[in-house]
């Protein structure tokens, strides 16, 4: 690289000097060397995330500071939400609404939902903001794009941990023993989250700065989506109360069978066992888990041939 | 001999803008009953190709709108042409407003770091620049404040300063050199000279004129979205003149 460019400092003297052939202005080239040229707005896509990282976690962290700065409790507000949360759902519908007696167990059964709804939801909602809210960057500088979706779901990534270490804890408190087979079920849980909320994350991302309806029309998405998953009632309770294409319709959904698979290793093993175990369990993962690297691909896809109008659009 | 290799090659490229003028559906209701267009396609480029070479300091020359801005834009990346393409070779940098990397609640320090890595840096290449981009910068006794308590000159200083020291085979340069008090742009300028002798490709745009034929060794001169001179600076500076001093002509688009 650096001898390509001294020996570029010196041809550029020369035509003018010896009078060699002056480049004619304008012109186009025919007869240039080309090798070592790119595309200026060529982008790698998701891949190049990993060769811009040192990026990437300087974005996590200018995220995360930017965020609480000023404030008293800092960091400590992304976990005041979900606790609000926890404690209404706990006492209204656990306690007020009896779901603690059909439900062994209520509050683990709801947080092991609940820490992984909260990523989802965290996930798509600021992943469809990121592209917009950095539109000084994306007018003024050229980056990969992907940059600003991917940053928002690492933040997430760092709001769920502390989440999860509760949730492993107070499972461990209730008398759950995880197996390592249901260990690599949750795991595979939380993979269905992250990728469709990644893909979607980018999907949304790239539509919200053309329409910026796109943010309202998440924002709503997801209040039903807290109530379309088994986290605040049991499944059966579907089963029994709407026709069988409605159950089929709603087990399809890939975030049904990623929280399953969490309570199946969080809150299962701590009970009795009187609850039914959602049918066809493993089909469904298989299933949502295509389903979510479909997503990813296509989100990536769309974002990719969306993101070279983004400058002109902000 | 053979044409050196290029650093920067724009082929036959042309972009459309379209202006809406509705973006809600109220808006689009309304001008349509009114029978009022939507929207109008504007072109900022026309069919312009150039070819520049390392070592060249080309100065972009030509009235608001003629479509400076916007070919800089697409040699940066940050945008892409309709048609035609741009191709470049090494690391790229732009000065295309220096101060969107900034990030207001950061301080000082972390805004070196960061804004380094938007810019293409790595880790260790900041490390390794940090002392010296402080230095030039002249803010070092305000490192470890937040960036949104500082001056809208102490703000530009240390952006430039990091955009200064990336260390790009190609440098874009667009208005930031009318920034900061004439001590610091005296500093800026010799910074991009240094930067010119070493060898770095350089486009330029800027609103003085002296200054750019100065610094310059090519000028090329737009027009409503189309190069009609590429040469001479000195030629390209007068031509601009010209059109400063003509009123405006009536086909030229708005925008």
């Amino acid at each position: 690289m650096s001898g390509a460019r001294a020996a570029g400092g010196a041809a550029a003297e020369a035509p003018s000097s010896d009078g060699g052939p002056v480049p004619v202005p304008g012109a186009a080239p025919t007869d240039v060397d080309m090798s070592g040229m790119y595309d200026p707005a060529g982008s790698g896509g998701l891949r190049e995330m990993l060769r811009r990282r040192y990026l990437l976690r300087l974005l996590l962290r200018r995220e995360l500071k930017a965020r609480y700065k000023g404030s008293l409790l800092g960091l400590g507000w992304s976990y005041v939400r979900p606790a609000v949360y926890f404690c209404v759902y706990f006492f209204v519908i656990g306690v007020f609404m009896g779901m603690d007696r059909v439900i062994e167990d209520f509050p683990v059964y709801l947080f092991s939902a609940m820490v992984l709804v909260n990523l989802f939801t965290e996930t798509l909602t600021s992943a469809t903001r990121s592209v917009l809210h950095n539109a000084p960057l994306v007018r003024k500088v050229f980056l990969p794009r992907e940059l600003f979706p991917t940053a928002s779901l690492l933040v997430s990534l760092v709001h769920f941990l502390p989440g999860l270490a509760i949730l492993v804890i107070a499972a461990i408190a209730s008398g759950a023993r995880p197996s390592p087979s249901t260990l690599a079920g949750a795991l595979v849980g939380f993979a269905i989250v992250v990728l469709l909320g990644m893909g979607l994350g980018l999907l949304c991302s790239a539509i919200t700065v053309f329409f910026h309806d796109m943010e309202q029309v998440v924002d709503i998405s997801m209040i039903v989506v807290v109530w379309s998953v088994p986290m605040i009632y049991p499944w059966t309770h579907v089963r029994d109360s709407a026709p069988d294409w409605v159950l089929d319709l709603y087990l399809a959904n890939p975030l049904v069978s990623a929280v399953t698979l969490f309570q199946r290793a969080f809150w299962l093993p701590g009970t009795r066992g009187d609850m039914p175990p959602v049918p066809h369990l493993t089909a469904h993962t298989l299933a949502s888990l295509a389903f979510a690297v479909a997503m990813l691909l296509f989100g990536q896809w769309i974002f990719a041939r969306l993101q070279s109008r983004f400058a002109q659009e902000l | 001999m053979a044409a050196p290799a290029p650093s920067i090659i724009v082929d036959s490229v042309s972009k459309r803008f379209t202006l809406r003028h509705a973006r809600s559906i109220k808006d689009m209701t309304i001008r349509a009953v009114r029978r009022q267009s939507l929207s109008e396609t504007f072109h900022a480029l026309e069919d312009v190709s150039l070819t520049v070479h390392p070592g060249e300091t080309v100065a972009l020359m030509g009235l608001n709108g003629s479509g400076k801005s916007t070919l800089l834009k697409l040699i940066s990346g940050v945008m892409t042409p309709d048609s035609g393409t741009v191709r470049v070779r090494g690391r790229v940098a732009g000065l295309i407003d220096v101060g969107a990397g900034l990030h207001p609640e950061l301080t000082g320090r972390e805004n070196v770091f960061l804004n380094g890595a938007i810019l293409g840096m790595t880790q260790a290449e900041i490390r390794r620049k940090f002392d010296e981009i402080v230095e030039f910068s002249g803010v070092a006794r305000f490192l470890d404040n937040q960036v949104k308590f500082y001056s809208s000159g102490m703000f530009m200083r240390l952006a430039f300063s990091i955009a200064a020291h990336t260390d790009p085979d190609i440098f874009l340069i667009d208005e930031v050199l009318a920034v900061g008090d004439p001590p610091f742009r005296e500093k800026c300028l010799q910074r991009i000279r240094r930067l010119r002798d070493e060898g770095r490709t350089m486009v330029i745009v800027a609103h003085d004129i002296q200054m750019l034929t100065k610094l310059c060794d090519r000028g090329v001169m737009m027009r409503s979205g189309r190069k009609v001179f590429d040469g001479d600076v000195a030629k390209a500076g007068e031509m601009w003149r010209q059109d400063r001093q003509r009123p405006r002509p009536a086909s030229q688009p708005v925008g």
